[in-house]
């Protein structure tokens, strides 16, 4: 078999661009909400507040030292497997994903030492002042990384002659017409992340009876949170649709399974999409409801997939069943987020440990709903790599050959596989040993810089030591 | 053109990242490599808290250095990368390795051998491939209309390895000069030993490219035996160094080694600018070829003249608090 390098290139990049996006998408909301905890302790005085916060603050630090060891890779990928794709849009995404980066650096050189490790040593304000600018440092770094991949989906304030990209308007290029709409989505996910992380450490530390009062605390603000960020993520991914509809209507024909353009078209709960035949089979679908959904009025009409030649379509059933994972997810989280408002009466919703149970295992939708819909919209573009005037195969590394490709995914599928077990096995080893009261530590050991060092749980359990109930 | 010339101005600025992260992530290559080589475990805690505080702080610049030439030369980066595509994966693996070295090796107690290896791999490894790309590019790209047109294993040549080993034996001298500023007793004895050896091969190394690129490059040869006398006075100046490195180790002085090789790497290092300026791109293509359109430098100018002074100022500031000696006992646990 002839190996493919362009195939193999999308794996690649899909690949590490998803092992890397899981971090970030969860520390950009964890950011928050530390800086929220730091708020109510400098605020209120409550000790429970301070507990939360520097136990997240090393959670944060963990996970934030992970992201950047598996984004150094991303600032290569472009130039090693789509030469050809940053040459012709250098003008534009250079300066721009520099700002990320150059944000990023502003951000960990100016104040996450001071969040990390200066607890204590700075004054309190400074402290949360810190953790203020960290937060929205993250908010920055992802309006950068998010404005340029709208930018490929939706682009605009650019000419292309011969070849290359040529930047005409910075601010239309910027805020291109989907940026918006990804960006609100984006942002809601992180938070929901973030909710429902803490939300479902917090149940498994009432379910073990860990620190009630702090844990307490910190599931019913998330179950607040998330009873409001649900819902609203609903209507903004709604919005975000219609947005792709009108700007790239061969995705959203692809997410609907919909093959001809239709009027009063169902919406589709399962089918099989068959790329060759182009139709579905075994569809199940509600008459009229994705018309419905997406142009608001029951005979509106929903483009096609066959509106464009069969090599300009993307895999259909790649998109139509992402998506599908990504809104059952949704409705999941809604589900749960309603569960805990009716067990509130009465404070039930400390007790009941079917409801913990669930919100424990809930941890784990954010992160599955976010991949889903990022397959969704990277997949649903194709074969674009710049929407409508440059494909994947234009943009590939000429002098690529599949076997470099293939030696070269495997080996980040390692590395990357040795870095996630060493780093998830650590977190779960920093979250058991949590919100427990901590052995005074020498001060003078911890020098700036490394966020990772702002955790010191030991990595496996010492022989010598008892071990802890 | 405008009043000033953008290219010019970022050549500097990408010129300076490169030669800031070979000086800082370079010692803590070195100490690296010679990981397996220190005389017994207690040294190797002392030698990786030595750079444990600063590391991740050196690799900022090669973030940086990379996003910047997508930015500024985005010929540079599309050539280069596909160009050593194996050897980039190389380097970024071996730079990832270490990197959770760094983080679990003092968290860990019966798996620490496994991490003893993977600091001491991915540090050789990330040290070789660097050592090549400076190899590669002595050596020039075939490109064709701004493509990269050569095939997968170009860059690897009697040339490149030996700039790769090169380059591994000269982070190795950086390291050792470093440990001997930053430790006492036999761990800098061990390290006062072994840096006339280290440089005793980098200088052999030099010596050897030195004679060997005339014939590789002929606009190199023509640049040092042309008209401009003036450009010997880096070669001279880093001999200078490797003179006053010996000389400082058998007075073993204690600051002194480091500085002489910093200043070693600096003067090579504008030596090798000098014979390629203004090609970024060799053999053909000079920095304004490889430019990005002046509104998208200008654009990104900006931002980096506001952000560097302020890693600068942290940078500092890190090494500050780090200063003097560090003991056994002491650092990250």
């Amino acid at each position: 078999m002839e190996l493919d390098p362009l195939l193999l290139s999308r794996l690649q990049f899909a690949f590490v661009v998803a092992f890397h996006a899981i971090f970030p998408v969860f520390t950009i909301g964890l950011a928050s909400y530390i800086a929220l905890l730091n708020g109510l302790f400098f605020k209120t005085d409550n000790p429970a507040w301070d507990r939360l916060a520097l136990f997240w603050t090393k959670v944060f630090a963990v996970v934030f030292g992970m992201g950047v060891v598996s984004g150094i890779v991303m600032s290569f990928q472009f130039g090693t497997n789509w030469s050809n794709f940053s040459q012709a849009a250098s003008n534009f995404l250079g300066p721009v994903l520099s700002y990320e980066v150059v944000t990023a650096f502003f951000l960990e050189a100016a104040f996450l030492g001071v969040l990390l490790f200066g607890r204590g040593k700075v004054p309190q304000g400074v402290h949360l002042f810190a953790a203020i600018m960290v937060a929205i440092g993250t908010f920055i770094s992802s309006f950068w990384i998010l404005s340029a991949n709208s930018w490929m989906q939706t682009p605009a304030g650019v000419e292309l002659i011969e070849g290359r990209f040529h930047v005409t308007d910075w601010s239309e290029a910027i805020f291109n017409p989907s940026f918006p709409y990804r960006f609100a989505h984006m942002v809601l996910a992180s938070f929901l992340t973030g909710g429902f992380v803490v939300a479902g450490v917090s149940a498994w530390y009432l379910l073990i009876g860990r620190d009630r009062e702090a844990n307490r605390k910190a599931l019913s603000m998330c179950l607040w949170l998330l009873l409001v960020l649900a819902p609203t993520q609903a209507v903004v991914g709604d919005f975000h649709g219609l947005n792709t509809l009108e700007h790239q209507p061969t995705k959203v024909a692809a997410m609907e399974g919909n093959w001809e353009r239709s009027s009063n078209t169902p919406l589709l709960l399962f089918a099989w999409p068959d790329q060759e035949a182009q139709e579905n089979r075994f569809e199940i679908g509600i008459p009229g409801l994705a018309s419905l959904i997406l142009t608001h009025h029951v005979e509106g009409e929903v483009p096609g997939v066959s509106e464009v030649p069969p090599e300009e379509q993307p895999p259909v059933w790649i998109v139509f069943w992402s998506f599908r994972i990504m809104v059952a997810l949704g409705f999941a989280m809604i589900g749960a987020a309603l569960a805990g408002l009716w067990l509130r009466r009465g404070g039930r919703v400390y007790e009941h440990r079917g409801f913990l149970q669930l919100m424990r295992v809930m941890t784990i939708t954010p992160f599955i709903a976010v991949l889903a819909g990022w397959v969704v919209t990277e997949t649903g573009r194709a074969p674009w790599v710049v929407y409508g005037l440059m494909s994947h195969a234009e943009a590939l590394t000429p002098s690529l050959t599949g076997g470099m490709a293939l030696f070269t995914l495997v080996g980040y599928m390692a590395v990357y596989a040795v870095v996630f077990l060493c780093g998830v096995y650590y977190l779960t080893r920093v979250v058991r040993q949590g919100m427990l009261p901590e052995p005074a530590h020498d001060d003078e050991v911890h020098r700036p810089k490394r966020p990772l060092s702002a955790a010191h749980v030991p990595f496996e359990d010492a022989s010598s030591q008892p071990g802890r109930s | 053109m405008a009043m000033f010339d953008l290219s010019i101005i970022w050549a500097v600025i990408i010129g300076f990242g490169v030669i800031m992260y070979v000086l800082m992530d370079g010692f803590d290559l070195g100490v690296g490599i010679l990981f397996p080589l220190a005389p017994d475990e207690e040294s190797r805690d002392v030698m990786m808290n030595t750079v444990a505080p600063v590391w991740d702080g050196n690799e900022t610049w090669l973030v940086l250095g990379g996003a910047g030439l997508l930015g500024a030369f985005p010929l540079v980066y599309s050539v280069f990368l596909p160009a050593l595509y194996l050897g980039v994966f190389l380097m970024l693996a071996g730079l990832i390795f270490r990197g959770i070295a760094f983080e679990f090796r003092f968290k860990s107690h019966r798996n620490r051998h496994w991490w003893n290896r993977a600091f001491c791999w991915g540090s050789a490894v990330a040290s070789f491939a660097q050592g090549v790309v400076v190899g590669a590019y002595i050596q020039g790209f075939p490109v064709e209309d701004f493509v990269y047109v050569g095939g997968p294993f170009d860059w690897l040549t009697p040339f490149s390895v030996l700039t790769g080993l090169g380059l591994m034996a000269g982070y190795a001298l950086l390291g050792a000069t470093w440990l001997i500023l930053k430790t006492e007793g036999p761990l800098q004895e061990w390290a006062y030993r072994l840096a006339p050896r280290l440089l005793l091969a980098v200088l052999g190394v030099f010596a050897i490219i030195s004679l060997w690129t005339p014939f590789v490059d002929t606009g190199v040869r023509d640049r040092w035996f042309g008209h401009l006398q003036l450009i010997w006075i880096f070669p001279a100046l880093a001999l200078a160094c490797a003179g006053l490195l010996w000389r400082a180790v058998r007075q073993r002085r204690e600051g002194q080694p480091f500085i002489a090789t910093l200043g070693l790497f600096v003067f090579t290092y504008l030596g090798l600018v000098v014979s390629k300026w203004p090609v970024i791109v060799p053999p053909d293509y000079t920095i304004w070829d490889a430019a990005s359109d002046p509104g998208s430098q200008l654009f990104l100018l900006i931002g980096v003249l506001f952000v560097i002074p302020i890693v600068l100022a942290y940078t500092a500031w890190s090494y500050w608090v780090f200063r003097g000696k560090v003991r056994p006992g002491e650092g990250y646990h």
